[in-house]
Protein backbone atom coordinates (compact mmCIF):
# COMPACT_ATOMS: atom_id res chain seq x y z
CA UNK A 1 0.00 0.00 0.00
CA UNK A 2 1.33 3.37 -1.10
CA UNK A 3 0.83 5.83 1.78
CA UNK A 4 1.52 9.56 2.07
CA UNK A 5 1.44 11.75 5.19
CA UNK A 6 1.23 15.55 5.21
CA UNK A 7 3.23 17.02 8.08
CA UNK A 8 4.00 20.48 9.42
CA UNK A 9 6.49 22.01 11.84
CA UNK A 10 4.80 24.11 14.55
CA UNK A 11 5.76 25.83 17.82
CA UNK A 12 5.87 23.47 20.79
CA UNK A 13 2.54 23.67 22.67
CA UNK A 14 4.51 24.85 25.74
CA UNK A 15 5.93 27.81 23.78
CA UNK A 16 5.07 31.29 24.93
CA UNK A 17 3.86 33.15 21.87
CA UNK A 18 5.35 36.60 21.21
CA UNK A 19 3.90 38.76 18.49
CA UNK A 20 6.47 39.93 15.93
CA UNK A 21 7.17 43.64 15.37
CA UNK A 22 5.30 43.54 12.04
CA UNK A 23 2.12 42.37 13.83
CA UNK A 24 1.61 39.76 11.10
CA UNK A 25 3.67 36.84 12.35
CA UNK A 26 4.99 35.60 15.66
CA UNK A 27 8.54 36.25 16.79
CA UNK A 28 10.16 32.86 16.24
CA UNK A 29 13.38 33.43 18.19
CA UNK A 30 13.46 31.32 21.39
CA UNK A 31 10.58 29.18 20.12
CA UNK A 32 11.12 25.44 19.98
CA UNK A 33 9.55 23.98 16.85
CA UNK A 34 8.28 20.40 16.74
CA UNK A 35 6.30 18.07 14.52
CA UNK A 36 2.63 19.09 14.87
CA UNK A 37 1.14 16.82 17.61
CA UNK A 38 -1.78 15.69 15.41
CA UNK A 39 0.68 14.84 12.62
CA UNK A 40 2.33 12.39 15.02
CA UNK A 41 -0.94 10.43 15.04
CA UNK A 42 -1.02 10.65 11.24
CA UNK A 43 2.55 9.33 10.86
CA UNK A 44 1.91 6.59 13.42
CA UNK A 45 -1.24 5.46 11.62
CA UNK A 46 0.59 5.38 8.29
CA UNK A 47 3.28 3.19 9.86
CA UNK A 48 0.67 0.87 11.41
CA UNK A 49 -1.10 0.50 8.07
CA UNK A 50 2.22 -0.19 6.36
CA UNK A 51 2.91 -2.97 8.88
CA UNK A 52 -0.49 -4.49 8.06
CA UNK A 53 -0.58 -4.04 4.31
CA UNK A 54 3.04 -3.58 3.27
CA UNK A 55 4.19 -0.76 1.01
CA UNK A 56 5.91 2.52 1.61
CA UNK A 57 5.29 5.64 3.69
CA UNK A 58 6.16 9.03 2.17
CA UNK A 59 6.06 12.15 4.34
CA UNK A 60 5.53 15.51 2.69
CA UNK A 61 5.95 18.96 4.20
CA UNK A 62 5.47 22.37 2.64
CA UNK A 63 7.48 25.13 4.23
CA UNK A 64 10.78 26.95 4.41
CA UNK A 65 14.07 25.18 5.21
CA UNK A 66 12.86 24.60 8.78
CA UNK A 67 10.20 22.18 7.46
CA UNK A 68 12.97 19.62 7.05
CA UNK A 69 12.93 19.11 10.83
CA UNK A 70 9.37 17.76 10.69
CA UNK A 71 10.42 15.40 7.89
CA UNK A 72 13.44 14.15 9.86
CA UNK A 73 11.24 13.51 12.90
CA UNK A 74 8.83 11.52 10.72
CA UNK A 75 11.68 9.57 9.10
CA UNK A 76 13.03 8.79 12.56
CA UNK A 77 9.64 7.35 13.50
CA UNK A 78 9.93 5.03 10.51
CA UNK A 79 8.75 6.78 7.33
CA UNK A 80 10.58 5.63 4.19
CA UNK A 81 10.65 8.66 1.91
CA UNK A 82 10.49 12.42 2.52
CA UNK A 83 9.54 15.25 0.18
CA UNK A 84 10.12 18.89 1.00
CA UNK A 85 7.88 21.24 -0.99
CA UNK A 86 9.73 24.54 -0.82
CA UNK A 87 7.46 27.40 0.10
CA UNK A 88 7.59 30.08 -2.60
CA UNK A 89 6.17 32.56 -0.05
CA UNK A 90 2.87 34.40 0.04
CA UNK A 91 0.69 31.29 0.05
CA UNK A 92 -2.59 31.25 1.94
CA UNK A 93 -4.49 28.10 2.88
CA UNK A 94 -5.84 27.56 -0.61
CA UNK A 95 -2.36 27.97 -2.13
CA UNK A 96 -0.88 25.51 0.35
CA UNK A 97 -3.62 22.94 -0.29
CA UNK A 98 -3.29 23.40 -4.06
CA UNK A 99 0.48 22.87 -3.92
CA UNK A 100 0.12 19.74 -1.81
CA UNK A 101 -2.63 18.37 -4.05
CA UNK A 102 -0.39 18.95 -7.10
CA UNK A 103 2.48 17.03 -5.50
CA UNK A 104 0.22 14.15 -4.43
CA UNK A 105 -1.85 13.96 -7.60
CA UNK A 106 0.16 11.75 -9.92
CA UNK A 107 1.95 9.62 -7.37
CA UNK A 108 -0.78 7.02 -7.00
CA UNK A 109 -1.10 7.00 -3.21
CA UNK A 110 -3.81 4.68 -1.92
CA UNK A 111 -4.06 6.40 1.41
CA UNK A 112 -3.17 9.93 2.51
CA UNK A 113 -2.99 11.04 6.13
CA UNK A 114 -2.80 14.47 7.73
CA UNK A 115 -3.21 15.77 11.27
CA UNK A 116 -6.73 17.10 12.00
CA UNK A 117 -5.28 20.57 12.51
CA UNK A 118 -1.96 22.32 12.92
CA UNK A 119 -1.66 23.81 16.38
CA UNK A 120 -0.27 27.11 15.05
CA UNK A 121 -2.95 28.60 12.78
CA UNK A 122 -5.61 26.16 14.03
CA UNK A 123 -7.35 26.14 10.65
CA UNK A 124 -8.37 22.44 10.42
CA UNK A 125 -8.54 23.03 6.70
CA UNK A 126 -5.68 21.58 4.69
CA UNK A 127 -6.67 17.89 4.83
CA UNK A 128 -10.25 18.43 3.68
CA UNK A 129 -9.14 20.94 1.02
CA UNK A 130 -6.44 18.67 -0.41
CA UNK A 131 -8.89 15.75 -0.70
CA UNK A 132 -11.48 17.92 -2.41
CA UNK A 133 -8.91 19.39 -4.82
CA UNK A 134 -7.74 15.86 -5.67
CA UNK A 135 -11.30 14.65 -6.10
CA UNK A 136 -10.92 11.84 -3.57
CA UNK A 137 -13.17 11.14 -0.56
CA UNK A 138 -12.06 11.99 2.96
CA UNK A 139 -13.03 11.74 6.60
CA UNK A 140 -11.61 14.24 9.08
CA UNK A 141 -10.82 14.00 12.83
CA UNK A 142 -10.79 10.21 12.77
CA UNK A 143 -10.45 8.26 16.02
CA UNK A 144 -10.81 4.71 14.64
CA UNK A 145 -9.72 3.35 11.31
CA UNK A 146 -9.88 0.00 9.56
CA UNK A 147 -8.32 -0.31 6.12
CA UNK A 148 -9.00 -3.20 3.76
CA UNK A 149 -7.73 -3.75 0.23
CA UNK A 150 -9.89 -1.30 -1.62
CA UNK A 151 -11.94 0.42 1.07
CA UNK A 152 -11.78 1.72 4.61
CA UNK A 153 -14.10 2.40 7.52
CA UNK A 154 -13.42 5.45 9.67
CA UNK A 155 -15.07 6.69 12.83
CA UNK A 156 -15.17 10.32 13.81
CA UNK A 157 -16.56 12.14 16.79
CA UNK A 158 -19.01 15.02 16.71
CA UNK A 159 -20.55 16.98 19.58
CA UNK A 160 -22.67 14.37 21.33
CA UNK A 161 -21.96 11.32 19.22
CA UNK A 162 -19.97 9.34 16.69
CA UNK A 163 -20.37 8.66 12.99
CA UNK A 164 -18.85 5.83 10.97
CA UNK A 165 -18.11 6.05 7.27
CA UNK A 166 -17.17 3.58 4.59
CA UNK A 167 -15.27 4.87 1.60
CA UNK A 168 -13.29 3.54 -1.34
CA UNK A 169 -9.56 4.02 -1.73
CA UNK A 170 -7.78 6.23 -2.57
CA UNK A 171 -8.93 8.35 0.36
CA UNK A 172 -7.64 10.96 2.77
CA UNK A 173 -7.93 10.72 6.56
CA UNK A 174 -7.14 13.40 9.13
CA UNK A 175 -6.01 12.07 12.49
CA UNK A 176 -7.48 13.00 15.86
CA UNK A 177 -6.08 12.18 19.28
CA UNK A 178 -7.23 8.68 20.23
CA UNK A 179 -6.52 7.14 16.82
CA UNK A 180 -3.36 5.50 18.16
CA UNK A 181 -0.43 6.06 20.51
CA UNK A 182 2.44 7.60 18.53
CA UNK A 183 5.77 5.81 18.96
CA UNK A 184 8.97 7.48 20.06
CA UNK A 185 11.76 7.47 17.52
CA UNK A 186 14.48 4.94 18.36
CA UNK A 187 18.11 6.02 18.48
CA UNK A 188 18.71 3.88 15.40
CA UNK A 189 15.77 5.58 13.68
CA UNK A 190 17.15 9.01 14.49
CA UNK A 191 20.60 8.08 13.14
CA UNK A 192 19.10 6.66 9.95
CA UNK A 193 16.85 9.67 9.46
CA UNK A 194 19.87 11.96 9.49
CA UNK A 195 21.38 10.14 6.53
CA UNK A 196 18.26 9.93 4.38
CA UNK A 197 17.99 12.04 1.23
CA UNK A 198 15.10 14.45 1.21
CA UNK A 199 13.58 15.11 -2.19
CA UNK A 200 13.03 18.79 -2.92
CA UNK A 201 10.23 20.19 -5.04
CA UNK A 202 9.83 23.89 -5.78
CA UNK A 203 6.39 25.05 -4.67
CA UNK A 204 4.25 27.01 -7.10
CA UNK A 205 3.53 30.65 -6.29
CA UNK A 206 -0.25 31.02 -6.07
CA UNK A 207 -1.61 34.50 -5.28
CA UNK A 208 -3.28 34.63 -1.86
CA UNK A 209 -6.98 35.52 -1.68
CA UNK A 210 -6.89 36.21 2.06
CA UNK A 211 -4.62 38.71 3.77
CA UNK A 212 -3.46 38.85 7.39
CA UNK A 213 -4.11 42.43 8.54
CA UNK A 214 -2.99 42.05 12.11
CA UNK A 215 -1.78 39.62 14.76
CA UNK A 216 -2.18 40.61 18.36
CA UNK A 217 -2.52 39.33 21.91
CA UNK A 218 -5.96 38.41 23.22
CA UNK A 219 -7.52 40.77 25.77
CA UNK A 220 -6.06 40.27 29.25
CA UNK A 221 -8.43 38.94 31.90
CA UNK A 222 -8.71 41.33 34.84
CA UNK A 223 -7.26 39.79 38.02
CA UNK A 224 -9.74 37.76 40.04
CA UNK A 225 -10.13 37.37 43.76
CA UNK A 226 -9.58 34.57 46.24
CA UNK A 227 -12.92 34.17 47.97
CA UNK A 228 -11.54 32.16 50.86
CA UNK A 229 -10.24 28.80 52.01
CA UNK A 230 -11.92 25.41 52.11
CA UNK A 231 -15.60 24.54 52.43
CA UNK A 232 -16.25 27.65 54.55
CA UNK A 233 -15.77 29.85 51.47
CA UNK A 234 -18.55 28.12 49.52
CA UNK A 235 -21.55 30.25 50.66
CA UNK A 236 -19.69 33.43 49.76
CA UNK A 237 -18.70 31.98 46.36
CA UNK A 238 -22.32 31.08 45.60
CA UNK A 239 -23.46 34.56 46.66
CA UNK A 240 -20.87 36.22 44.38
CA UNK A 241 -21.84 34.03 41.43
CA UNK A 242 -25.50 34.93 41.97
CA UNK A 243 -25.29 38.59 42.90
CA UNK A 244 -22.06 39.94 41.44
CA UNK A 245 -21.36 37.79 38.37
CA UNK A 246 -25.08 36.98 37.89
CA UNK A 247 -24.31 33.63 36.32
CA UNK A 248 -26.30 31.36 38.64
CA UNK B 1 -24.65 41.02 -0.46
CA UNK B 2 -26.69 37.84 -0.35
CA UNK B 3 -25.56 35.34 2.25
CA UNK B 4 -26.10 31.60 2.47
CA UNK B 5 -26.14 30.03 5.93
CA UNK B 6 -25.83 26.27 6.25
CA UNK B 7 -27.80 24.91 9.20
CA UNK B 8 -26.56 21.73 10.86
CA UNK B 9 -29.17 19.09 11.59
CA UNK B 10 -28.30 16.38 14.09
CA UNK B 11 -30.95 13.73 14.53
CA UNK B 12 -34.12 15.64 15.27
CA UNK B 13 -32.47 18.90 16.18
CA UNK B 14 -30.88 21.87 14.53
CA UNK B 15 -27.74 23.00 16.31
CA UNK B 16 -27.96 26.31 18.16
CA UNK B 17 -24.57 27.25 16.72
CA UNK B 18 -26.29 27.39 13.31
CA UNK B 19 -28.74 30.01 14.61
CA UNK B 20 -25.77 32.00 15.92
CA UNK B 21 -24.50 32.03 12.33
CA UNK B 22 -27.96 33.13 11.10
CA UNK B 23 -27.93 36.07 13.54
CA UNK B 24 -24.41 37.07 12.45
CA UNK B 25 -25.47 36.79 8.80
CA UNK B 26 -28.62 38.82 9.44
CA UNK B 27 -26.50 41.72 10.67
CA UNK B 28 -24.24 41.56 7.61
CA UNK B 29 -27.21 41.26 5.26
CA UNK B 30 -28.93 44.26 6.89
CA UNK B 31 -25.80 46.42 6.60
CA UNK B 32 -25.21 45.48 2.96
CA UNK B 33 -28.89 45.33 1.97
CA UNK B 34 -28.71 41.66 1.01
CA UNK B 35 -30.86 38.59 1.38
CA UNK B 36 -30.31 35.87 3.95
CA UNK B 37 -30.79 32.37 2.61
CA UNK B 38 -30.78 29.40 4.98
CA UNK B 39 -29.98 25.92 3.72
CA UNK B 40 -31.13 22.65 5.25
CA UNK B 41 -30.06 19.27 3.93
CA UNK B 42 -31.43 15.86 4.90
CA UNK B 43 -34.86 14.31 5.30
CA UNK B 44 -38.06 15.52 6.99
CA UNK B 45 -36.88 19.10 6.87
CA UNK B 46 -40.17 20.95 6.80
CA UNK B 47 -40.57 20.89 10.57
CA UNK B 48 -37.44 23.00 10.95
CA UNK B 49 -38.32 25.93 8.73
CA UNK B 50 -40.03 27.86 11.54
CA UNK B 51 -36.75 27.91 13.48
CA UNK B 52 -34.74 29.28 10.56
CA UNK B 53 -37.45 31.88 9.96
CA UNK B 54 -37.50 32.89 13.60
CA UNK B 55 -33.84 33.89 13.52
CA UNK B 56 -34.23 36.02 10.41
CA UNK B 57 -33.89 33.99 7.20
CA UNK B 58 -35.51 35.59 4.11
CA UNK B 59 -35.45 32.40 2.13
CA UNK B 60 -35.10 28.78 3.18
CA UNK B 61 -33.79 26.16 0.78
CA UNK B 62 -34.68 22.58 1.56
CA UNK B 63 -32.38 19.96 0.06
CA UNK B 64 -34.83 17.21 0.95
CA UNK B 65 -33.13 13.96 0.07
CA UNK B 66 -32.71 10.73 2.02
CA UNK B 67 -29.16 10.51 0.66
CA UNK B 68 -28.37 13.76 2.49
CA UNK B 69 -29.70 12.60 5.87
CA UNK B 70 -26.68 12.59 8.20
CA UNK B 71 -23.50 14.40 7.33
CA UNK B 72 -21.25 13.39 4.49
CA UNK B 73 -18.59 15.84 3.25
CA UNK B 74 -19.29 15.18 -0.44
CA UNK B 75 -23.09 15.13 -0.03
CA UNK B 76 -23.39 18.34 1.95
CA UNK B 77 -20.71 20.07 -0.12
CA UNK B 78 -22.87 19.29 -3.18
CA UNK B 79 -25.91 20.82 -1.43
CA UNK B 80 -24.06 24.07 -0.73
CA UNK B 81 -22.62 24.25 -4.24
CA UNK B 82 -26.13 23.71 -5.68
CA UNK B 83 -27.48 26.45 -3.41
CA UNK B 84 -24.75 28.84 -4.55
CA UNK B 85 -25.63 28.12 -8.17
CA UNK B 86 -29.33 28.66 -7.58
CA UNK B 87 -28.96 31.92 -5.65
CA UNK B 88 -26.80 35.00 -5.96
CA UNK B 89 -25.15 34.41 -2.56
CA UNK B 90 -21.49 35.40 -2.42
CA UNK B 91 -20.80 34.43 1.15
CA UNK B 92 -21.33 31.07 2.88
CA UNK B 93 -21.55 31.00 6.66
CA UNK B 94 -21.72 28.02 8.97
CA UNK B 95 -20.85 27.11 12.55
CA UNK B 96 -17.32 25.85 13.18
CA UNK B 97 -18.55 22.66 14.81
CA UNK B 98 -16.92 19.28 14.15
CA UNK B 99 -19.04 19.27 11.00
CA UNK B 100 -18.38 22.86 9.95
CA UNK B 101 -14.65 22.54 10.47
CA UNK B 102 -14.74 19.82 7.82
CA UNK B 103 -17.43 21.15 5.49
CA UNK B 104 -16.18 24.76 5.20
CA UNK B 105 -12.74 23.88 3.76
CA UNK B 106 -14.32 21.21 1.53
CA UNK B 107 -16.72 23.78 0.07
CA UNK B 108 -13.99 26.43 -0.25
CA UNK B 109 -11.75 24.04 -2.18
CA UNK B 110 -14.61 23.08 -4.47
CA UNK B 111 -15.68 26.66 -5.20
CA UNK B 112 -12.10 27.95 -5.39
CA UNK B 113 -13.21 30.33 -2.65
CA UNK B 114 -11.50 32.25 0.13
CA UNK B 115 -11.69 30.36 3.44
CA UNK B 116 -11.87 32.15 6.79
CA UNK B 117 -12.30 29.45 9.43
CA UNK B 118 -13.30 29.47 13.11
CA UNK B 119 -13.96 33.21 13.40
CA UNK B 120 -15.03 35.11 16.51
CA UNK B 121 -16.04 38.32 14.73
CA UNK B 122 -17.12 39.17 11.19
CA UNK B 123 -17.65 42.53 9.49
CA UNK B 124 -17.52 44.08 6.08
CA UNK B 125 -15.09 47.01 6.27
CA UNK B 126 -14.73 49.14 3.13
CA UNK B 127 -16.03 46.32 0.99
CA UNK B 128 -13.63 43.81 2.50
CA UNK B 129 -14.81 40.88 4.51
CA UNK B 130 -12.84 41.17 7.75
CA UNK B 131 -12.77 38.58 10.52
CA UNK B 132 -10.88 37.86 13.69
CA UNK B 133 -9.89 34.34 14.65
CA UNK B 134 -7.92 32.86 17.53
CA UNK B 135 -4.63 31.22 16.53
CA UNK B 136 -1.97 29.43 18.61
CA UNK B 137 -4.83 27.99 20.67
CA UNK B 138 -6.09 31.46 21.58
CA UNK B 139 -2.70 32.86 22.58
CA UNK B 140 -2.96 35.30 19.67
CA UNK B 141 -5.80 36.80 17.65
CA UNK B 142 -5.46 37.17 13.88
CA UNK B 143 -7.35 39.69 11.80
CA UNK B 144 -7.89 38.25 8.35
CA UNK B 145 -9.52 39.90 5.33
CA UNK B 146 -10.54 39.09 1.79
CA UNK B 147 -12.21 40.79 -1.12
CA UNK B 148 -12.27 37.65 -3.17
CA UNK B 149 -15.73 36.16 -3.73
CA UNK B 150 -17.22 33.74 -3.05
CA UNK B 151 -15.94 33.39 0.50
CA UNK B 152 -16.60 30.66 3.04
CA UNK B 153 -16.59 31.52 6.74
CA UNK B 154 -17.09 29.31 9.77
CA UNK B 155 -17.99 30.88 13.11
CA UNK B 156 -16.83 29.56 16.44
CA UNK B 157 -19.78 28.27 18.48
CA UNK B 158 -20.74 30.57 21.39
CA UNK B 159 -18.69 33.49 20.04
CA UNK B 160 -21.96 34.88 18.66
CA UNK B 161 -25.42 34.98 20.26
CA UNK B 162 -28.50 33.71 18.45
CA UNK B 163 -31.20 36.41 18.56
CA UNK B 164 -34.83 35.81 17.63
CA UNK B 165 -36.27 38.32 15.16
CA UNK B 166 -39.97 38.98 15.33
CA UNK B 167 -42.28 39.18 12.36
CA UNK B 168 -39.96 37.73 9.75
CA UNK B 169 -41.41 35.68 6.92
CA UNK B 170 -39.31 33.38 4.82
CA UNK B 171 -40.01 32.06 1.36
CA UNK B 172 -39.49 28.31 1.26
CA UNK B 173 -38.11 26.56 -1.82
CA UNK B 174 -36.93 23.06 -2.66
CA UNK B 175 -33.37 22.55 -3.77
CA UNK B 176 -32.44 19.68 -6.04
CA UNK B 177 -28.99 18.29 -5.40
CA UNK B 178 -27.15 15.88 -7.67
CA UNK B 179 -25.37 13.61 -5.25
CA UNK B 180 -22.54 11.19 -5.88
CA UNK B 181 -21.62 10.27 -2.33
CA UNK B 182 -18.48 8.22 -1.90
CA UNK B 183 -18.20 8.68 1.88
CA UNK B 184 -21.06 6.40 2.85
CA UNK B 185 -22.37 7.07 6.36
CA UNK B 186 -22.93 3.58 7.75
CA UNK B 187 -23.58 4.34 11.42
CA UNK B 188 -24.44 7.24 13.71
CA UNK B 189 -24.37 6.79 17.47
CA UNK B 190 -25.59 9.44 19.87
CA UNK B 191 -24.12 9.46 23.35
CA UNK B 192 -26.48 8.00 25.95
CA UNK B 193 -28.98 10.34 27.55
CA UNK B 194 -28.32 13.08 25.00
CA UNK B 195 -25.23 14.15 26.93
CA UNK B 196 -24.51 17.85 26.54
CA UNK B 197 -21.22 18.53 24.79
CA UNK B 198 -18.74 20.89 26.45
CA UNK B 199 -18.73 23.15 23.38
CA UNK B 200 -22.47 23.67 23.74
CA UNK B 201 -22.81 23.97 27.52
CA UNK B 202 -23.44 27.26 29.31
CA UNK B 203 -21.86 25.87 32.43
CA UNK B 204 -18.88 23.51 32.55
CA UNK B 205 -17.56 21.80 35.64
CA UNK B 206 -14.08 20.56 34.78
CA UNK B 207 -11.88 18.35 36.93
CA UNK B 208 -8.16 17.72 36.90
CA UNK B 209 -5.62 15.57 38.63
CA UNK B 210 -6.58 17.17 41.95
CA UNK B 211 -9.71 14.99 41.85
CA UNK B 212 -7.33 12.13 42.76
CA UNK B 213 -9.42 9.34 41.24
CA UNK B 214 -11.93 8.39 38.63
CA UNK B 215 -14.56 7.71 41.35
CA UNK B 216 -14.30 11.24 42.76
CA UNK B 217 -15.60 12.62 39.46
CA UNK B 218 -19.04 11.67 40.83
CA UNK B 219 -18.84 15.00 42.71
CA UNK B 220 -18.11 16.85 39.46
CA UNK B 221 -20.98 15.05 37.74
CA UNK B 222 -23.36 15.94 40.58
CA UNK B 223 -22.57 19.65 40.39
CA UNK B 224 -22.76 19.57 36.62
CA UNK B 225 -26.20 17.99 36.66
CA UNK B 226 -27.48 20.38 39.38
CA UNK B 227 -26.48 23.25 37.08
CA UNK B 228 -27.58 21.58 33.80
CA UNK B 229 -23.99 21.82 32.69
CA UNK B 230 -21.41 19.53 31.13
CA UNK B 231 -18.43 17.72 32.65
CA UNK B 232 -15.00 18.77 31.40
CA UNK B 233 -11.58 17.28 32.02
CA UNK B 234 -7.93 18.24 31.84
CA UNK B 235 -5.50 16.35 29.68
CA UNK B 236 -3.81 14.29 32.46
CA UNK B 237 -7.23 13.03 33.54
CA UNK B 238 -8.06 11.95 29.97
CA UNK B 239 -4.62 10.40 29.49
CA UNK B 240 -5.19 8.39 32.70
CA UNK B 241 -8.49 7.25 31.15
CA UNK B 242 -10.57 8.59 34.03
CA UNK B 243 -12.63 10.53 31.51
CA UNK B 244 -13.25 10.26 27.72
CA UNK B 245 -11.37 12.45 25.24
CA UNK B 246 -14.68 14.05 24.21
CA UNK B 247 -14.55 15.91 27.56
CA UNK B 248 -10.96 17.12 27.26
CA UNK B 249 -10.58 20.89 27.28
CA UNK B 250 -7.42 22.51 26.00
CA UNK B 251 -5.06 22.70 23.10
CA UNK B 252 -5.35 19.02 22.17
CA UNK B 253 -8.96 18.85 23.26
CA UNK B 254 -11.88 21.19 22.83
CA UNK B 255 -11.96 24.95 22.96
CA UNK B 256 -14.93 26.15 25.00
CA UNK B 257 -16.57 29.45 25.86
CA UNK B 258 -19.26 28.88 28.51
CA UNK B 259 -20.83 31.51 30.73
CA UNK B 260 -19.44 29.81 33.82
CA UNK B 261 -16.42 27.52 34.04
CA UNK B 262 -15.39 25.64 37.17
CA UNK B 263 -11.78 24.45 37.16
CA UNK B 264 -11.50 21.96 40.00
CA UNK B 265 -8.12 20.47 40.88
CA UNK B 266 -6.73 21.82 37.61
CA UNK B 267 -3.37 23.55 37.99
CA UNK B 268 -3.78 25.62 34.82
CA UNK B 269 -1.16 24.47 32.31
CA UNK B 270 -0.83 26.84 29.36
CA UNK B 271 -2.45 24.23 27.07
CA UNK B 272 -5.50 23.99 29.33
CA UNK B 273 -5.86 27.76 29.64
CA UNK B 274 -5.84 27.93 25.84
CA UNK B 275 -9.01 25.87 25.77
CA UNK B 276 -11.07 27.81 28.30
CA UNK B 277 -9.80 31.38 28.26
CA UNK B 278 -12.88 32.74 26.50
CA UNK B 279 -15.17 31.56 29.34
CA UNK B 280 -17.12 34.49 30.76
CA UNK B 281 -16.68 33.71 34.45
CA UNK B 282 -14.07 31.29 35.78
CA UNK B 283 -14.08 29.73 39.25
CA UNK B 284 -10.94 27.91 40.38
CA UNK B 285 -10.85 25.43 43.24
CA UNK B 286 -7.37 24.21 44.03
CA UNK B 287 -5.47 23.32 47.17
CA UNK B 288 -2.26 24.94 45.88
CA UNK B 289 -2.56 28.73 46.38
CA UNK B 290 0.21 29.23 43.81
CA UNK B 291 -1.53 27.24 41.05
CA UNK B 292 -1.45 29.28 37.81
CA UNK B 293 -5.20 28.69 37.33
CA UNK B 294 -5.92 31.36 40.00
CA UNK B 295 -4.39 33.99 37.69
CA UNK B 296 -6.99 33.14 35.05
CA UNK B 297 -9.92 32.85 37.46
CA UNK B 298 -12.46 35.48 38.52
CA UNK B 299 -13.13 33.71 41.81
CA UNK B 300 -10.93 31.27 43.64
CA UNK B 301 -11.23 28.96 46.62
CA UNK B 302 -8.03 27.56 48.06
CA UNK B 303 -8.89 24.13 49.34
CA UNK B 304 -9.14 20.41 48.76
CA UNK B 305 -11.76 19.58 46.13
CA UNK B 306 -13.01 16.67 48.29
CA UNK B 307 -14.01 19.16 51.00
CA UNK B 308 -15.15 22.05 48.85
CA UNK B 309 -17.28 20.13 46.33
CA UNK B 310 -19.64 18.43 48.85
CA UNK B 311 -20.26 21.86 50.41
CA UNK B 312 -20.89 23.32 46.97
CA UNK B 313 -23.38 20.53 46.18
CA UNK B 314 -25.30 21.30 49.42
CA UNK B 315 -25.30 25.03 48.64
CA UNK B 316 -26.61 24.53 45.12
CA UNK B 317 -29.38 22.08 46.03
Amino acid sequence: MNIAVLVKLVPDTEASIKIGSDHKYINTSDVNFVLNPYDEYAVEEALLQKTKHGGEVTVISLGGDEAVKSLRTSLAMGADVAIHVKNPGGLDMFGIAKNLANVLKDKGYDLIFAGKQAVDDDCSAIGSMVAELMGIPHVSTVTKLNVEDSKLTAEREFEGGFEVYELPLPALITAQKGLNEPRYASLKGIMMAKKKQIEEIEGEAIPAVTEVLDLNYPPIRPPGKIVGEGAEAVPELVRLLKEEAKVL
Amino acid sequence: MDILVYLEKRGNNLRTAGFEAVTAARKLADVSGGKLIALLAGSNLEGFTADAEKYGADQILLAEDQALEGYTPDGHRAAIVAAMEKTSAKLVLMAATALGRDLAPTVAANLNAALLPDCISIEVIEGRLTVTRPVYAGRAIMTLATNSWPAVVSLRPKAFTAVVRDGGKAEIAKLDVQTDIKTKLIETRFEAGGKLDVTEADIIVAGGRGMKSNENFKLIEDISSLLNGAVGASRPVVDSEWRPHSEQIGQTGKVVGPTLYFAVGISGAIQHLAGMRSSKVVVAINKDPDAPIFKSADYGIVGDAMEVLPALIEALK
